[in-house]
């Protein structure tokens, strides 16, 4: 089987997590050996993810651990006999 | 140390939820869009957690559980500043409205080196905070804080294939966004070679 452009779009996220049904993923596979467009879309998503999902991009801000468990006690103080 | 807490020893709640404090933080913040009243939804969230904890069930992931009490805290508080928007909680993502990423035929792999540049850390925080609601809390469970499909649709109270569409659709939409952004901040500049004075 044959798919184009769009439709391979369709599949990059699950190809990516590697959730494609065998026959699918080769399907896909053989397009992407031969499409340098959805080639760059893979891995340009792909660096997405990498880059979003670094732990310097979302970090806690400053203080907060010292403010929750601060107040954290203080509810444990309500509770002490 | 569930357990443990249970049984008297509250002050092991501290160490229980420590390595859970970015998750509800990040959850908190994909609500309210606002970072001090994301703190203060993490910290009730928190504190809800230690009143029922007595609750949990072990079928549930603790993280999972925290999760759920974060999400409804934020929509409680939502609902009472008046400020929640008109969006179901469960909406089927609308197929019709495909999203296409950005094509680039010039495409090179950013580093993750570049996160270090706090514009290329604002740019992708801008980026998922534009995402709509329902695709930018799948994406930051999934690939952020790595929750399974599963664990991820338990938490949301939604069902697998929609965690799938859910987060299918917001990869797609930071890719079509950041890509071009992060090629234009990644360009390193042309050395200039200046007249000796």
């Amino acid at each position: 089987m044959v798919i184009d452009c769009k439709h391979v779009w369709n599949y990059i996220s699950e190809y990516l997590d590697g959730t494609l049904p065998d026959e699918t993923r080769d399907t896909v596979q053989k397009h992407l050996d031969h499409c340098e467009i959805c080639s760059a879309i893979l891995d340009s998503t792909r660096n997405v993810i990498i880059l979003t999902a670094d732990d310097r991009v979302f970090e806690l801000p400053v203080g907060f651990s010292e403010r929750l468990h601060a107040r954290i006690d203080l509810e444990f103080m309500g509770i002490a006999p | 140390m569930i357990a443990a807490v249970l049984a008297g020893e509250i002050q092991v709640y501290h160490e229980l939820i420590r390595p859970y404090e970015r998750s509800v933080y990040l959850m908190a913040l994909s609500y309210m869009k606002n970072k001090a009243d994301a703190e203060d939804v993490a910290q009730e969230a928190f504190l809800r957690a230690f009143r029922k904890l007595s609750t949990f069930r072990a079928e549930s992931k603790f993280s999972t559980w925290l999760i759920s009490i974060t999400i409804n805290e934020a929509r409680t508080r939502l609902r009472r500043q008046a400020r929640i928007r008109m969006e179901p909680l469960d909406q089927l993502p609308d197929e019709d409205k495909g999203v296409s990423p950005a094509l680039l035929r010039d495409w090179r792999e950013i580093p993750s080196e570049a996160v270090e540049r706090e514009e290329v850390r604002n740019l992708i925080q801008r980026a998922v905070q534009q995402l709509p609601g329902i695709y930018r809390q799948v994406f930051l469970l999934r690939d952020v804080e790595e929750l399974t499909t599963s664990e991820a649709a338990e938490a949301l109270n939604i069902s697998i294939p929609s965690v799938k569409v859910r987060l299918h659709r917001a990869r797609v939409m930071l890719q079509k966004q950041l890509t071009p952004q992060l090629k234009t901040v990644n360009r390193t500049p042309k050395r200039r070679w200046l007249p000796w004075s």
